[in-house]
């Protein structure tokens, strides 16, 4: 469908739907197989200015917005998954300093990821306290113009990769949820360091790790936004990054489809392509129209952010779920109709449906998402009385 | 260094490109054009001499107009400046031509101490006009070069040789045709394909470049294509069909009958 999407918008997506089929498919399996990180895939989309599609203009990026990140995210998760989160993640990780930071912090950290020379992790997510960020355990004492980090934050996407870590802490745990404070942490950092990278089922070529604090000292200008108002960091970057999964999710179901056609069209049994059979064809058809549905909903919240939308939580998790179930489903169709072929690794649609999984999970699993989704619902009602 | 002057062709992809049987000629209709393959990698080699030493860009391309959207290709990716060379009067120019008409176009720009050119164009294999453009101009020429280093108005250039490579040194000015091994040209970039989009690509006519027209266009080119046909497959060719481990194995002993 013709989303009338502007002339810089087609721009970056054919920019990047060129480095992806160029230079991410070529090695996208080899990627999956050894885990490797694709820093040299990192560089040529730093290079090409595209790691500052979403930072301003005045930081050295490009000045776009959740459409131009998500069109990009899409473009290379059509190709791989696991390079289209490595690319989303950074974004994730400088939305706290994008929308809370003080101008000194952007002007500190933004250039440097605009330019592609750093990039940027979120750590929230710790052993204990996954859908309950509330139970989170690590803690930051106040000491001087200095806190002192100790805990353990787990899973954290680009983890000893990036240079820039956004780190939620617990500041006063008599609090609840205004007691806890986002920080930066520069990697490097003395007492922080990195667990094992973990052995995933998907996105293998993103970097997943531990990040470990014993008694690190952060400046408290490092605090993004102000002390105690961690939670309402996390909360609004998270509203903001979700359509991103929500496009990665998009990407990797297109790809699989795009896998499905190509398969159906030269496979050739009962003597003619497959694609000629009508259970074949309707399939093929259901795994278009759930694409296309997911992608319309999720370009219409994009839209909808960048015109500057102040409350977009129920939007932003309706098309994460949505277009989040909608991948698991149809890169399963995929393998299902490329049969044994599907099934193994040779062909990339058993990798697609192995990169879906995860976007059903994190960023909030679609279990909490339909929870917020119908306190809103809920909230709507009780105001229309 | 001050301007480096980059040659560039937009010839057919010739990867989808057939030949027309019956009348000998390329098959032109919807064939995607692109940029020499072999003068993106000029174009790297002279971006990253600019990156290096510092330099202006300069692209330069003759052909009709739709040759503007290569040479903005070209601006997208780092190129300085940009111009067209066109005109009614070059249609037909054989490689003779064409180099004289470079060469004109590179005499209207001041400074030039470097210009380079894709070793050869993908469609035409002649790789002649790089070296036309250098005796026009009467300055040295090294073909094919794998590597360029500059310092204090001296290139050190390496260049193929079928074993090996040479090691050549020359004085600015001068043309280097480069081979395919220099470098992996770049991807373009955002902030160059907004500013590509905003330039105006300037047309350079015969008489913006004092082009005499009895070296330009037909009546300038001593050669001309006469027929262009696929050559038919020379020798005998036998095809082992079935099992491919029994097929590789009679054409191993088709090979060691041929060797004796």
């Amino acid at each position: 469908m013709n989303y009338q999407l502007t002339e810089e918008q087609l721009m970056i997506q054919d920019l990047i739907t060129k480095i992806a089929n160029e230079k991410v498919k070529p090695v996208r399996a080899h990627l999956d197989e050894t885990g490797e990180f694709p820093w040299e895939i990192m560089k040529i989309l730093a290079d090409s200015d595209l790691c500052g599609l979403y930072i301003p203009q005045e930081y050295g990026g490009f000045g776009g917005g959740e459409m131009e990140f998500c069109l990009a995210t899409e473009a290379l998760s059509r190709v791989c998954g696991g390079v289209g989160v490595t690319f989303a993640a950074t974004a994730l990780g400088c939305t706290p300093i994008l929308q809370h930071g003080s101008d000194e912090m952007k002007k500190k950290y933004l250039p440097d990821i605009a330019a592609g020379k750093k990039l940027a992790a979120f750590a929230l997510t710790e052993a204990n306290a996954g859908s309950d960020a509330g139970a989170m355990e690590t803690r930051a004492v106040k000491d001087g113009d200095y806190y002192i980090l100790n805990g353990t934050k787990q899973w954290i996407t680009n983890g000893g990769e990036a240079d820039i870590n956004s780190v939620f802490a617990i500041t006063n745990p008599d609090k609840g949820s205004r007691g806890c404070t986002a920080f930066v942490v520069e990697k490097g950092t003395p007492g922080f360091s990195f667990g094992k990278k973990e052995n995933k089922l998907g996105i293998r070529a993103s970097a997943t790790r531990e990040l470990v604090f014993e008694n690190v000292r952060v400046h408290k200008d490092n605090i993004i936004g102000r002390e105690g108002n961690g939670f309402i960091v996390a909360l609004k970057t998270l509203d903001t990054t979700r359509p991103g999964i929500a496009a990665q999710a998009v990407g990797i179901a297109q790809g699989s489809l795009d896998e499905a056609l190509e398969y159906a069209r030269t496979r050739v049994q009962f003597g003619k392509p497959i694609i000629t059979l009508q259970c074949i064809q309707h399939m093929l058809a259901d795994m278009a129209i759930q694409i296309e549905a997911a992608r319309a909903l999720l370009y219409a919240v994009c839209r909808n952010i960048d015109a500057g939308a102040k409350d977009y939580t129920k939007e932003a998790a309706m098309i994460k779920t949505f277009a989040s179930d909608m991948a698991m489903k149809v890169t399963t169709d995929a393998v299902q109709i490329m049969g044994g072929y599907g099934y193994m690794r040779e062909y990339p649609v058993e990798k697609m449906m192995r990169d879906a999984k995860i976007t059903q999970i994190y960023e909030g699993t679609n279990q909490v998402q339909r929870n917020v989704i119908a306190k809103y619902l809920m909230k709507e009602l009780s105001g229309k009385k | 260094m001050k301007n480096i002057v980059v040659c560039i062709k937009q010839v057919p992809d010739t990867d989808k490109v057939q030949i027309n049987p019956e009348t000998n000629t390329l098959i032109r209709e919807g064939v995607v054009s692109i940029i020499n393959p072999f003068d993106l990698n000029a174009l790297e080699a002279a971006l990253q001499l600019k990156e290096k030493h510092g330099a202006r860009v300069i692209v330069i391309s003759m052909g009709p107009p739709q040759v503007k959207e290569a040479l903005k290709e070209t601006i997208a990716m780092g190129a300085d400046e940009v111009a067209l060379i066109s005109d009614r009067a070059f249609a037909g120019s054989d490689t003779w031509a064409t180099s004289y008409t470079l060469s004109q176009a590179i005499r209207t720009i001041d400074n030039v101490d470097l210009i380079l050119c894709g070793k050869q164009a993908i469609d035409g294999d002649t790789a002649q006009v790089g070296p036309g453009i250098a005796e026009f101009l009467n300055i040295p020429q090294v073909t094919f070069a794998k590597d360029i280093q500059y310092d204090n108005g001296r290139f050190t250039i390496k260049r193929v040789v079928e074993d090996g490579y040479e090691v050549l040194e020359a004085d600015a000015p001068l043309v280097i045709t480069v081979s395919k091994e220099i470098n992996v040209p770049r991807y373009p970039s955002l902030k160059g394909k907004m500013r590509a989009k905003t330039i105006e690509v300037p047309v350079w006519g015969a008489a913006d470049i004092q082009a005499d027209d009895t070296n330009t266009g037909l009546n300038g080119s001593p050669t001309q294509v006469v027929r262009i046909f696929t050559p038919p497959v020379k020798g005998n060719s036998e095809i082992f069909t079935g099992e491919a481990t029994q097929s590789a194995a009679r054409l191993v002993m088709k090979l060691r009958e041929l060797v004796k």
